[in-house]
């Protein structure tokens, strides 16, 4: 008996509709992130991520909506992130059918929010997600935290923040590779294991993958679960053919 | 008439995928904090998730603790789901604090010893012969948990029912992934978030009901 490896596609929505989405065969609408989730779901994915980008907070009501109509319809667990910034948040999306919430620059503005969060509803709801990069030279780091889509420093360190935010409440870590994101040549490795090793949270890789062959090193470098999008979304890849990839590197899949 | 589950509303996180999944299987499903509603169901289903103390002061809030016993008294069925189902047990202890629980069953939950915790993700399950839950679910499937506390010794030995059917799983060290015993059943995993092998168990506890 082993926990299986979980394959998670995460689907950015802009206003209630999916970013970057291509048309699948016998999808209707490859916008609607509902369809989309629900395609992933007979694919096999193992847990789903929303990605609010929502620019303006007059839509944002748009993404309750997403998040019911999804939690009606796919029986997978369902992970929300994007423009979460108070213990409220929290609430209005777990009841509109969310189970967990990803939190990011509001907990690195102020961090009493992973605990606040954690309190209420338990460490399990919040996921800490981590933009990072390879910091400066001299800088005294070796991971550097983002914002703004990684065009800004936070001048922490990421791996201190991840443990941090671990002792605070944060149930598990995304971490996201803003050097590999887009660049479709694999995970970083150095960045996986460094946070492995401060954490005892689970640890989800995400940022780079662009073949099959991605995967399988990212588990090997301790994390828990592998978060991919374009691959998926552009029809490049399959879920059963990531998780075949991982099957025969020796990683329990679903 | 179909047969009526009632969902136990006591303020614990989402609960709208358990009324779903529910309603998927045919029940007529109803969200509930009302007693007498939730007394006269074919069937109640209490959720669960976050801290064990709030689930426990949640529940009691709504005298849930009361409603499960009562029914159980009258061998009416009900199914505990996650931390559902550890308030089933005499008591959690979590960051050192010890809350009391349902007492329904003898044990203790308490932290999962395992390099990574919360054990979070699709595990297998070893349940045992006869088991009506997982009937027609092969062992090869997998189930959603999330958690960082679980049972770790299964106490109950004396019983007026028959004896009871526990199944295991295994984050670190084994611990009680479900029980059926009489008309309490419980999972510490979510069925409701389990895809297929999470609908075909609640169609059988649908079935039983």
């Amino acid at each position: 008996m082993s926990l299986a490896v979980r394959v998670i596609p995460c689907l950015d929505v802009d206003a209630g509709r999916v970013v970057k989405g291509v048309n699948f065969r016998n999808m209707r609408d490859a916008g609607d992130p509902v369809e989309l989730a629900r395609r992933y779901d007979a694919e096999g994915a193992d847990e789903l991520t929303f990605l609010d980008i929502t620019a303006s907070s007059g839509d944002r009501a748009t993404m309750y909506d997403v998040v019911r109509r999804t939690a009606e319809q796919v029986f997978i667990p369902l992970t929300v992130g994007g423009g979460v910034r108070a213990v409220d948040d929290v609430d209005r999306l777990l009841r509109a059918g969310a189970d967990k919430v990803g939190v990011n620059t509001a907990a690195i503005a102020r961090p009493e929010l992973v605990g606040e969060i954690s309190a209420r509803f338990g460490s399990q709801v919040l996921v800490l997600s981590v933009d990072a990069r390879r910091a400066e030279p001299g800088s005294g780091m070796r991971f550097e935290v983002t914002t703004h889509g990684g065009r800004r420093g936070a001048g922490i360190d990421a791996v201190e923040w991840a443990e941090r935010a671990a002792g605070l409440g944060a149930g598990e870590i995304l971490l996201n590779s803003m050097d590999a994101d887009g660049t479709e040549d694999g995970y970083d490795l150095e960045m996986i294991e460094a946070v492995r090793a401060a954490v005892d949270v689970p640890v989800i890789a995400s940022g780079g993958a662009g073949k099959t062959a991605d995967f399988p090193p990212a588990v090997a470098s301790g994390a828990d679960a592998v978060l991919a999008a374009s691959v998926f979304h552009f029809g490049r890849l399959t879920i059963g053919q990531v998780k075949d990839a991982l099957r025969e590197s020796g990683a329990p899949v679903r | 008439m179909g047969t009526r589950v009632a969902v136990l509303d006591y303020g614990s996180g989402n609960i709208r995928s358990a009324e779903r999944a529910l309603a998927r299987t045919g029940a007529e499903v109803e969200v509930t904090a009302d007693r007498r509603t939730a007394l006269e169901a074919d069937g109640l289903l209490v959720p669960g998730v976050g801290a064990y103390a709030a689930c426990m002061a949640g529940l009691r809030a709504v005298r849930g603790d009361e409603i499960i016993g009562r029914r159980l008294a009258g061998g009416r069925p009900v199914l505990g789901i996650c931390v559902g189902m550890q308030i089933l047990f005499e008591r959690g202890i979590e960051h050192g604090v010890e809350t009391q629980g349902c007492g329904e069953w003898p044990g203790t939950v308490e932290k999962l010893r395992a390099p990574v915790v919360p054990h979070m993700g699709w595990n297998t399950v070893s349940a045992p012969e006869g088991s009506r839950l997982f009937a027609g679910i092969g062992p090869e499937e997998r189930f959603y948990f999330v958690h960082s506390y679980a049972v770790r010794r299964w106490e109950l030995t004396d019983t007026p029912y028959a004896p009871p059917r526990v199944t295991w799983s295994e984050h670190g060290e084994p611990f009680v992934a479900a029980v059926e015993n009489g008309p309490l059943w419980a999972t510490q995993f979510h069925p409701e978030k389990s895809g297929d092998a999470g609908a075909t168990l609640l169609a059988n506890w649908v079935a039983s009901l």
